[in-house]
């Protein structure tokens, strides 16, 4: 599913989140939104989730107008910074979570919930561990967990929320690897927000550097890197 | 900080054993003193007669009514502030809107008001001779000196604990939790009932206890607004200064001691709880 955001522009009581913003998101892309906190890349995030609504501009979904689809109809699989898991739910149940919350027509078997459930569990390599609970894991599983609950739902696109910010160094690469190869085997839309310009050149299709609440620039990592629009991108790309 | 060792634990007490052993004493007779002998003190004056007597004094008429209104007025008013505590809280910790402040500070003013004029204030209000309870009184529903007075009087004073209990909770399990319930699809009452209250349960439940205790116990408000008429609106705490004022010591310390023992039949139910779901508390808490 291809997105465009266009012209969006958000703003919480007096201050200006976003500036407005355009930008296009083509269809199975891996995309970065890369910038420094305050920089507005979690509330462009959280307006393509529909956690938060635009003051004005328009979200389009495939060409359609998704602007004012509440969160519930966007089908957006949504990893957020603390994974957000349900503490007093077991890593099945959060899994099936999403399954469960459809309506009675819509919503799968108990046992048809329970192969989907042990198919995601495959799909992070932790087959072993539905019945253990949140704080029983370690950061690491709890963020491929996440993921797994998300990819539940069938999303039409994945958003993450500086998925890899509360992980040691070497799980951080370990775990770059597996959402490349999430996001390569059901080749679903993803967009995800970091402050990592390494992380963001190593593993995104396009990269979309954000400062004050304005896209400073968006390019592939190569290109940003060996050609800075401007002051800024120069300067938080090499430091 | 040169005399401390570079590498070892300290010990997280340096004082000597004997002092040590002073201050758990000093402890354990502060708590004895304060806590344990009024205990045993409401308990053995309601037992001087005898156990028998005891419990014939809280069988007549007078004594069961009290009683009887006593746990109905509980049964009303806790129910309905976790109601109006888990709404508070919830609007509280999970909004931002104008006035929240405001909110806050109205919550805790039962604390601060003195029960006996928030008895009288609701006499203002709704006494026979407001506006309100006027036309109420005509309609045959007085509030004053009845009943739905008594409820009243009960949730104002006791309205800040469940509230109370569950915003330092909720403020700090954010509301990561319920937007990712959203999005994956979940309503906004499905979340609450499947997200929210799981979450908040065991505070909710120290509320709940804290302000039936609280409920049961009310005498300030509630002797205001009920008019004290025996075997109709004397609640047991109202009963037992009744009768400890005519020197029905026996009687008065019977009922106290009841009254005591269903406060202490709700700590026991508490304790068994923690007991019974232990791992679970450990394995929600831990973070």
């Amino acid at each position: 599913m291809h997105i465009d955001i266009d012209e969006i522009s958000k703003e919480f009581g007096v201050t200006a989140a976003l500036h407005p913003v355009s930008l296009a998101i083509p269809s199975g892309a891996l995309v970065a939104l890369l910038g420094p906190s305050g920089s507005g890349k979690t509330t462009l995030l959280r307006i393509l989730g529909g956690l938060e609504f635009p003051t004005a501009g328009r979200v389009l979904f495939d060409g359609a107008d998704a602007t004012n689809l509440s969160v519930q109809d966007r089908r957006a699989g949504f990893v957020f910074q603390s994974y957000a898991l349900f503490r007093h739910m077991t890593v099945f149940e959060n899994i099936a979570y999403g399954l469960r919350a459809r309506a009675k027509a819509a919503r799968p078997s108990s046992p048809e919930i329970a192969r989907r459930v042990t198919k995601l569990l495959d799909l992070i390599q932790l087959p072993q561990i539905g019945d253990r609970y949140p704080t029983q894991l370690s950061g690491g599983q709890r963020q491929r967990v996440a993921l797994a609950r998300a990819l539940a739902i069938e999303p039409r696109m994945l958003l993450l929320d500086e998925p890899f910010g509360a992980l040691d160094a070497k799980v951080r690469k370990e775990l770059r690897q597996g959402l490349r190869d999430i996001h390569d085997t059901t080749g679903l839309t993803t967009v995800f927000v970091t402050h990592d310009q390494e992380e963001a050149m190593e593993l995104a299709d396009l990269v979309v550097v954000m400062s004050m609440g304005r896209i400073e620039q968006v390019g592939k990592p190569e290109d940003v890197r060996a050609r800075p629009k401007t002051q800024f991108v120069r300067e938080f790309i090499s430091a | 900080m040169s005399d401390i060792p570079a590498q070892g634990f300290r010990r997280a007490t340096e004082e000597t054993k004997g002092v040590q052993v002073l201050l758990i004493l000093g402890v354990v007779a502060c708590m004895t003193l304060l806590l344990f002998a009024p205990l045993i003190a409401v308990f053995s004056a309601a037992l001087a007669d005898g156990a028998v007597a005891a419990v014939q004094s809280l069988g007549n008429a007078d004594a069961r009514s009290a009683i009887v209104l006593t746990l109905t007025v509980t049964a009303i008013a806790v129910p309905l502030n976790a109601a109006f505590g888990i709404a508070a809280a919830w609007a509280i910790t999970k909004f931002e809107f104008r006035g929240k402040a405001f909110l806050i500070t109205l919550i805790d003013l039962p604390f601060s008001v003195s029960p006996v004029v928030a008895g009288l204030c609701l006499v203002l209000l709704f006494g026979a001779n407001s506006l309100i309870g006027g036309w109420l009184v005509a309609q045959g529903n007085p509030i004053i000196f009845a009943l739905p007075g008594i409820v009243l009087a009960t949730m104002f004073i006791t309205f800040p604990f469940v509230a109370r209990e569950l915003i330092p909770v909720m403020i700090e399990q954010g509301k990561a939790e319920e937007e990712a319930a959203l999005t994956l699809g979940a309503g906004g009452w499905r979340v609450f009932l499947t997200v929210t209250l799981p979450n908040i349960r065991w505070a909710l439940l120290y509320g709940v206890l804290l302000c039936n205790a609280r409920a049961m116990g009310e005498f300030g408000a509630v002797a205001v607004v009920s008019g004290k008429i025996r075997g109709q609106t004397a609640t047991m705490p109202i009963t037992i200064e009744m009768l400890y004022n005519e020197y029905l010591s026996v009687a008065a310390f019977s009922m106290a001691a009841l009254l005591a023992l269903l406060a202490l039949v709700t700590l026991a139910l508490k304790t068994a709880l923690e007991w019974r779901y232990a791992d679970q508390l450990a394995a929600t808490h831990r973070h």
